[in-house]
C-alpha cells in the first residue's frame, strides 16, 4: 500500500511539475503573402473547408482547444503541428518550387480522398473538421485544377 | 478521504501512462534512425566514389534502381530500407558542375526527390508505390539534364493511377507499381541513349 502512495503521489508531482514547461504555441495572426489561398485566391466555400479542416496543423496559426493549457496535452500537439507543418505549411506556398507545389498537391489529393486527411485523431474532437463526400468532391476538384495549371 | 485517495491515485496512473506512451513514440522514432543508417552502409560501400561527402547522378541512378527492384519483388521493408539509401545519395548529389539555371533545376528536383524517398522510407507498400510514381518523375528529369552512360528503358502503365512511367535497366517489363499482381504491365514508351 505504502509503495502504491508513493507510486500515486510522485506521478501527481511529476503531473504538476510539468505544468511549468514551456510550450512553443503556433500563433501568427499575420497572413503572410505566400499563403496559399492569397496565391491562388481561393473561392470562398473551398477556402473555408481548407481553414477548418488542414489549416490548424498545416499552417503559423493554430486555433487551440482549450485542454492545450494542460500538460502533456501540450506537448503532444506541439509535435503534431510541427510535423504538419514540415509536411506543408500553406502560408509558405509562394515559396515552393512549382515541381514540389505539383508534388504537394498530388499528396494532397490522394490522402482527402483515401480519407487519410484530416486524421481521426483530429476529427475525433473537431468534428467540424470531417469534409462530407460533396465537400470533399469540391476541394478535390479545385486543387486538380490547380494541379494540371502549374 | 478513502475515496479521494483512490481517485487522486487514477490520475497519477492516468498521467504516467501517458507519459510512458508518449515517451516510447519518441523512443520509436530515434531508434528507427540509426537502424536505417546501419542497413545503408553496406550499399554505400559496395558503390564506388563514394568515399567523399557527395555523391553522383550515377549514385542516385543506382540506389533508384535498387528501389524499383525491390517495388517489382513486393519487398516493402527492403523498399523502406533502399528509401533511406536513396534519399542519402539524393541529398549529397553535387550539382557544382552545372550551371546557373542547371544546378536551380537539379536542386528542385533533389529537394523533391527526397522527400518522396523519406516518405518511401517510412510508408507501407501502396504509399510507396505512390510516392515512387513521382519519384520516377523527378529521376526522369535528373537525367535529362545529367544524362546518364547507361542503356535505359522509360517504362509505362496506362492503368496505374491514369498512367505512371519509371525508369529500368532491362527492355523486359517488370512493374513496380503492381510487382506480382501484373508483373508485365506496361511497355517501353523511350529509350534512353
Amino acid at each position: 500500500m505504502r509503495v502504491v502512495k508513493f507510486i500515486g503521489w510522485t506521478a501527481l508531482i511529476a503531473l504538476i511539475v510539468i505544468q511549468f514547461f514551456p510550450v512553443d504555441y503556433n500563433y501568427s495572426k499575420a497572413v503572410p503573402q505566400s499563403d496559399f489561398m492569397l496565391v491562388n485566391n481561393v473561392p470562398a466555400a473551398v477556402g473555408k473547408t481548407l481553414q477548418v479542416s488542414c489549416y490548424d496543423c498545416h499552417s503559423n496559426n493554430t486555433d487551440y482547444p482549450w485542454y492545450n493549457k494542460i500538460q502533456p496535452v501540450a506537448w503532444y500537439l506541439e509535435e503534431h503541428v510541427k510535423e504538419g507543418k514540415s509536411e506543408l505549411n500553406f502560408n509558405e506556398w509562394a515559396t515552393y518550387s512549382s515541381r514540389r507545389k505539383n508534388s504537394k498537391l498530388t499528396s494532397v489529393i490522394s490522402q482527402i480522398e483515401n480519407g487519410e486527411m484530416p486524421m481521426e485523431s483530429y476529427t475525433l474532437i473537431h468534428r467540424e473538421a470531417i469534409m462530407d463526400s460533396l465537400t470533399q468532391n469540391k476541394v478535390i476538384n479545385y486543387l486538380k485544377k490547380l494541379k494540371s495549371k502549374d | 478521504m478513502k475515496t479521494m485517495k483512490r481517485s487522486l491515485g487514477m490520475v497519477a496512473l492516468a498521467a504516467a501512462m501517458i507519459l510512458s506512451v508518449s515517451c516510447k513514440d519518441v523512443d520509436k522514432d530515434e531508434a528507427a534512425l540509426p537502424m536505417s543508417n546501419e542497413m545503408n552502409q553496406p550499399d554505400m560501400d559496395d558503390s564506388e566514389s563514394m568515399n567523399e561527402q557527395t555523391s553522383t547522378a550515377q549514385a542516385v541512378l543506382n540506389d533508384y534502381f535498387n528501389l524499383k527492384d525491390a517495388l517489382v519483388a513486393d519487398d516493402h521493408e527492403k523498399a523502406k530500407s533502399l528509401g533511406a539509401t536513396l534519399e542519402n545519395s539524393l541529398a549529397s548529389l553535387d550539382v557544382s558542375s552545372y550551371d546557373a539555371n542547371q544546378q536551380q533545376e537539379l536542386n528542385d528536383i533533389m529537394a523533391d526527390a527526397k522527400e518522396h524517398a523519406e516518405h518511401i522510407s517510412e510508408s507501407e507498400i501502396d504509399h510507396q508505390r505512390e510516392h515512387f510514381k513521382i519519384l520516377s518523375k523527378d529521376v526522369i528529369d535528373m537525367i535529362a539534364i545529367t544524362g546518364t552512360d547507361m542503356k535505359l528503358y522509360e517504362q509505362f502503365c496506362p492503368m496505374y493511377d491514369g498512367g505512371s512511367a519509371w525508369l529500368s535497366m532491362n527492355e523486359e517489363v517488370r512493374n513496380p507499381y503492381y510487382g506480382s499482381k501484373m508483373l508485365n504491365c506496361g511497355k517501353v514508351q523511350r529509350e534512353v541513349n
